[in-house]
């Protein structure tokens, strides 16, 4: 206990050279006497707790959790929480939203990093932001074990968690399979996990496209972007199906006639430059976004670009008040962009 | 010299106001000056208050001319707002300044420049003291047009009517007070549309010029819908960046002053609780420059507006001056190039985009889609 104590009294930068156990991951639970979680994904976090609780029951099957939020934390619920309890059972101290947690929680927690009791085991959960940053630097720089629960927002990576769920449950999936569920329920993570859950509960064998269709089939995850690339295809029905979709999920009409919006705005640049003279990079254009748009330019007319472009900038006026029925103005937009593309 | 100078293309009210301080029993005492915007109503009513207060009814040089015009004079109370309206509380105040005696034995004179931003009340108020106001108390109230007084103000009044003055006689105030090049400032005053402070902000800020050139340019260049797009885009840009370096200043001036009357130190962190203070001003100080970038796109569009107009003027062949003389040769290719039926359907366009943009369309899309409507069509 002394040596950390002295630890405190160094420089910092001293300090920093000697400790900082490096970032682990969620799934890797470790057991110290202070573990900080970090991250703002919830399902992340609390599969992070539960895995270091495991550990630490492992250990001792008699344990106590005591859990303490962090937003209504009053001075000294720490050493209360923390201290050993009568029969000598071992103990672990949860401390939720510590992003969230009062003054008397900072003080108390880098009070307590300084001596911890070596048979308990007390979690800080951090859901990220600028709060408590020195009750962060000080718990890092003592050397407590850091878990990372970020969110996951590339489709691969979501692929990758839900294949992870299956091989832990010991099922096989298909790639086909992993990528259906993705793009139904990708959206909340937590959705996706209970729906694997819910998979590995319900049916037998391997998990194939067609067992995912027969769960979640129907659900689509519409947004204004593939509302746009529907319209921008021609295909007025899927458009107009996905523009009913989205907006009874909660899509606003305005975001979506923006997104309407981006999609022709690309298109027209890309037509600018073809005529020679200026870059994608100084259009600030991704390369993808060329290609893309050059393949989509190939059914579109000057006229038809005019004419879609047009009607957008008209079902943005009557969205923002000028017409009685966002929703009809934006399906209008929509259905004149479909009809405006060649044949 | 005479405190008139300033009253440019105005004779005819120049002629009426100099009669009623010159005569006795041509004199009221209340005066409601009204005329489009940039005719310069309030530089009249300030004229008129400094020949009422000067011995020789204005020479401009003696004392009372020359603090009358820079507004400080103990007998004239100049009243002008930065905000929407004028509040009762306000006019309260004047109605009791308008019952003192002149402290230097002549008149006492009361100009409220913005009388169209009066709420119906606080104009009510004013009533009594418009009608009956002691002997030596004179009001001149100022308004876009007789229509935005009500007509109780009104028919208490004289009216002075000012004219869109010339653009010869704008051209030479800017050559005479402000030393432009006489060639600058007419095609300036020509530019502004006789809008004497929009054409002394062109003749002296070569930048504005060229941004305005650089606008018009635009109509030229638009050969089809990608260009029609990327000069929206242009258009957007030029607009953020004007208003940007319009407001940065003032923003940081603003934020140094809160942040002393909040009692924080240079380079001390905000304690949090005071922090709402703070986002409080920079959520003014960005409504602010919303409302530039909008306000210089809407003059981007009178601009271009101006433009197509002159175009229409070529193709129906009238014969009046254009507004866009330096411009001639684009706007004959323009009208070369298309009937009056689309030049109409253009300018169409412009007031849509115009009337979309105040309607909060977001910027962009609203420039784009006018834009489109302005590229050539067979």
């Amino acid at each position: 206990m002394g040596g950390t104590w002295q630890a405190l009294l160094v420089p910092p930068a001293t300090r920093a050279r000697r400790s900082s156990a490096p970032a682990r991951s969620w799934d890797e639970p470790t057991l110290a006497p202070v573990v900080l979680v970090r991250g703002a994904e919830p399902l992340l976090t609390e599969r992070a707790v539960d895995g270091v609780v495991r550990l630490a029951r492992e250990r001792d099957p008699e344990l106590e959790k005591v859990e303490l939020e962090g937003a209504t934390y009053g001075a000294g619920q720490l050493t209360v929480a923390a201290s050993p309890s009568l029969f000598g059972e071992a103990k672990v101290v949860v401390i939720l939203g510590a992003d969230a947690g009062t003054e008397d929680l900072m003080a108390d927690t880098i009070a307590y990093v300084a001596r911890p009791d070596p048979e308990t085991t007390v979690i800080v959960v951090h859901g990220g932001g600028q709060r408590g940053k020195k009750m962060l630097d000080t718990v890092t720089a003592s050397g407590a074990p850091v878990m990372t629960c970020d969110p996951i927002a590339k489709d691969a990576e979501k692929a990758q968690f839900v294949a992870n769920e299956f091989r832990a449950a010991g099922r096989r999936a298909d790639a086909s399979a992993v990528r259906a569920l993705v793009e139904a329920l990708g959206s909340d993570l937590r959705e996706l996990s209970a729906a694997c859950s819910q998979l590995v509960a319900d049916t037998t064998g391997t998990i194939n496209e067609g067992v995912v269709d027969r769960y979640y089939g129907g659900r689509v995850e519409a947004t204004g972007f593939k509302v746009a690339d529907a319209a921008v295809d021609g295909d007025t029905g899927r458009a107009v199906a996905l523009l009913r979709h989205a907006l009874d999920t909660g899509v606003d009409p305005v975001p979506m006639v923006a997104a309407l919006a981006i999609r022709l705005r690309v298109l027209a640049k890309v037509a600018a430059m073809r005529g020679g003279g200026i870059t994608a990079r100084e259009l600030g254009i991704a390369p993808w976004q060329v290609d893309r748009a050059q393949k989509d330019l190939r059914r579109w007319t000057p006229e038809g670009l005019a004419a879609a472009i047009s009607a957008v900038a008209q079902a943005d006026a009557e969205v923002k008040g000028e017409g009685r029925d966002p929703v009809f103005a934006v399906e209008r937009a929509v259905m004149a962009i479909a009809q405006a593309r060649r044949g | 010299m005479t405190v008139w100078d300033d009253v440019v293309g105005q004779e005819q009210a120049v002629a009426t106001l100099r009669a009623a301080v010159e005569n006795p029993s041509a004199m009221t005492h209340a005066w409601l000056v009204t005329g489009p915007p940039g005719s310069g109503r309030s530089v009249a009513a300030r004229a008129f208050a400094a020949a009422l207060q000067c011995l020789e009814g204005g020479c401009g040089r003696c004392h009372a001319c020359t603090t009358t015009l820079g507004g400080t004079h103990p007998d004239v109370t100049l009243v002008a707002t930065e905000k929407v309206i004028i509040t009762v509380k306000e006019v309260r105040d004047l109605i009791g300044t308008a019952v003192r005696t002149p402290s230097q034995g002549r008149w006492r004179v009361i100009v409220v420049e913005d009388a169209d931003r009066m709420a119906e009340q606080t104009t009510n108020v004013l009533l009594k003291s418009i009608e009956e106001p002691p002997p030596q108390t004179v009001w001149v109230l100022c308004a876009p047009s007789v229509q935005d007084v009500l007509p109780t103000i009104r028919s208490r009044c004289r009216g002075v009517v000012l004219r869109v003055p010339p653009a010869e006689a704008v051209a030479e105030l800017l050559v005479r007070r402000d030393g432009a090049d006489p060639a600058v400032a007419l095609s300036a005053a020509r530019a502004a549309q006789s809008h004497v402070g929009l054409a002394r902000r062109l003749a002296r800020d070569a930048g504005a010029r060229e941004r305005r050139t650089a606008v018009l340019g635009l109509a030229r260049r638009i050969r089809g819908v990608g260009d029609a797009v990327l000069a929206a885009d242009e258009l957007v840009n030029l607009a953020k960046e004007e208003a940007r370096t319009a407001t940065e200043e003032r923003d940081a001036v603003e934020r140094a002053e809160l942040m002393r009357s909040l009692g924080v130190g240079e380079g001390e962190t905000l304690p949090p609780k005071l922090r709402s203070q703070l986002r409080g001003l920079e959520e003014d100080q960005k409504r602010r420059a919303t409302r530039h970038q909008r306000d210089v796109l809407d003059r981007a569009m009178v601009d271009l507006l101006s433009l197509y107009r002159d175009v229409l003027v070529v193709q129906l062949g009238a014969e009046v001056e254009l507004v866009n003389e330096e411009l001639a040769q684009t706007v004959r290719s323009l009208a070369a190039d298309s009937t009056p039926e689309q030049t109409v359907r253009r300018m169409d366009a412009i007031a849509v985009a115009r009337r979309r943009l105040e309607g909060n369309v977001a910027p962009l899309l609203a420039l784009e889609a006018m834009a489109i409507a302005l590229r050539p069509q067979g």
